[in-house]
């Protein structure tokens, strides 16, 4: 992991030497593009090293760059319930069904998103979990509900509890003032599938550029067999199991046997 | 040590399960039930989702019922022409469960349908269990004989068409209400992720007056067909059972429920009752408890399938 790092961050600097005539412009690098779960996967820590290249016709800026990293998780339909009373107990009564919700959401950027840019810069580029659009179904339609909707509400804060939602304004560092370094952190319970991530330039507010690449999260060797057989071989993989609990029962049987 | 499970997707302390398996083990061992009423409870408490926890403990249940079985062979204390009848219902009654599990699932109503379940039938059985244990161990400090088994005392039951003589349980019924309750026992099985052992034993004594000799052995042979068939269903239709979480309970569950066993001979059989229908009674107001109070979160997430 850590020579790995060391060499992205080689490898960014050899990059960021070379330069075009051209504004600014991002190169970006990844720890891993692949993160496997296996029997002891406890959640990971992902490193994003990041160059921003200038060259001479680059107009020269005041203040201090800005950088905010999205990793976006893969896209799942996320039914939110609220409980009322019926009959004296509480029940899931009313519930609203998001529409490709990201699994995994984070936001990660080197101070507090609204010192960052204004509040519309921030819609516009869906910058903070405030405004990342969530499509629900209601009642046939598909679409967005105020921020103050109750169930969106409840849903982001679910999200942030089982820290797959995340917002954290002092993720990114600056190593130079033209060099980036992320860590992003991926907790146990990430579903599995594509992950993007983007990062984005600002500088006083201004969107200056935009970079994106992919991380890709699966479950391999054992926990891969275990989950595909499941699945592909309902079957097969029950027969098995109750072929394995029989064992199990049996050796049992002979190891504690006292007559 | 954490372990992922790949079905629950989530890791768990593999310690915490395997100390579970014992626990619930030990206990099943003494009073000659499965278990499932405890641990698939205890599995949702840790975490795991309620349709997987159904799901896996059916085969954490196969597996210490089969021990029980070859133990209670042995002594030759099963009737099988019993067994096979209930058995008869029991795979249908199985088959429906999981089917209605499947369907409670699909419309989001499953952990409400086994949250009530778990409530309305833990408590009646466990408050009748308490009862009767408390009559019968009144009955015993006062001096009276134990109530014997009146041959006279005929219910409704017994008045029904297609009697089978059944020779090893020494009992002329009607196949009807045998096959009535495999259906039942494999039903409720199914659908809450018990073995119906606490259910099936009380039902084969006091409705069909079966010796207590060959009870237990002959509702182990149906549990342990019953849940062996739930798993192979859950697994060919739900996609839900966890192998490595089966695997870690079962292996604690065999070892506990040997030295449970051993306990339980020590206690007197009435005593034995009432603490099994203490903790029963127990487990569901633990339920009622959850359904009743307001909860301090009011809206929970459901993931759907992955990426629709």
């Amino acid at each position: 992991m850590r020579r790995l790092v060391v060499s992205a961050a080689a490898f960014l600097f050899v990059l960021s030497s070379f330069s075009g005539a051209r504004a600014e412009h991002l190169v970006v690098a990844l720890s891993t593009h692949q993160v496997q779960i296996n029997s002891s996967f406890v959640g990971t820590d992902l490193v994003l090293f990041g160059a921003i290249e200038r060259d001479e016709k680059t107009v020269a800026r005041s203040g201090a760059y800005d950088i905010v990293v999205r990793v976006t998780g893969p896209p799942q339909t996320e039914v939110t319930f609220r409980k009322s009373r019926v009959l004296g107990i509480w029940v899931n009564a009313e519930s609203r069904t998001f529409l490709d919700a990201p699994g995994y959401l984070a936001m990660l950027s080197n101070r507090p998103l609204s010192e960052i840019a204004g509040p519309e810069t921030l819609r516009r580029y869906r910058i903070g979990l405030e405004n990342v659009t969530f499509p629900q179904q209601i009642a046939g339609d598909i679409g967005d509900v105020p921020l103050n909707d109750p169930f969106r509400m409840a849903f982001l804060r679910l999200n942030r509890e089982q820290r797959l939602y995340r917002e954290v304004p002092n993720a990114v560092t600056f190593l130079t003032p033209n060099l980036i370094r992320a860590a992003i952190r991926i907790p146990a319970n990430v579903p599995v599938g594509t992950y993007i991530v983007d990062v984005l330039l600002l500088a006083e507010g201004v969107m200056l550029a935009t970079s994106n690449s992919a991380i890709e999260i699966q479950k391999v060797g054992f926990e891969q067999f275990v989950a595909s057989s499941a699945h592909d071989h309902g079957l097969l993989y029950g027969l098995a199991t109750a072929s394995l609990a029989l064992l199990t029962g049996w050796i049992a049987s002979v190891v504690f046997r006292r007559d | 040590m954490e372990i992922y499970l790949p079905i629950a997707d989530i890791p768990v302390n593999l310690f915490l399960l395997f100390f579970m398996g014992i626990a619930v083990g030990f206990i099943s061992g003494m009073f000659g039930i499965g278990g499932g009423f405890l641990m698939t409870p205890l599995l949702i408490f840790i975490g795991i989702s309620p349709a997987v926890a159904v799901a896996s403990v059916a085969s954490h249940i196969s597996a210490s019922s089969f021990s029980g079985v070859i133990a209670y062979w042995r002594r030759s204390a099963i009737d099988l022409a019993l067994a096979l009848m209930l058995l008869c219902g029991g795979i249908i009654g199985t088959a429906f469960g999981v089917w209605l599990f499947s369907f409670l699932r699909s419309i989001g109503q499953l952990d409400i349908t086994i949250g009530l379940s778990y409530v309305t039938l833990l408590c009646i059985v466990g408050g009748m269990m308490i009862a009767e244990s408390l009559r019968a161990i009144n009955r015993a400090r006062h001096g009276k004989p134990a109530e014997l088994r009146r041959p006279g005392s005929h219910m409704w039951i017994h008045g029904l068409p297609f009697k089978i003589r059944f020779k090893q349980s020494k009992i002329y019924v009607s196949a009807i209400p045998v096959v009535v309750i495999g259906f039942l026992i494999g039903f409720i099985g199914a659908v809450m992720g018990i073995g119906g052992g606490f259910l099936l034993v009380p039902a084969l004594i006091y409705l069909m007056r079966v010796p207590t000799g060959v009870v237990v052995g002959t509702s182990m042979f149906l549990t342990l067909v019953t849940m062996t068939g739930a798993t192979v269903m859950h697994a060919a239709t739900n996609h839900l059972v966890d192998a490595v979480l089966a695997l870690t309970l079962m292996v604690g569950g065999v070892i506990g429920a040997q030295f449970g066993a051993r306990a339980g001979q020590r206690i007197r059989g009435e005593q034995l009752r009432l603490l099994l229908g203490i903790l029963v009674f127990l487990v569901g107001l633990r339920f009622a408890y959850d359904l009743i109070l307001k909860p301090e979160d009011l809206y929970s997430i459901r993931r759907l399938e992955d990426g629709m």
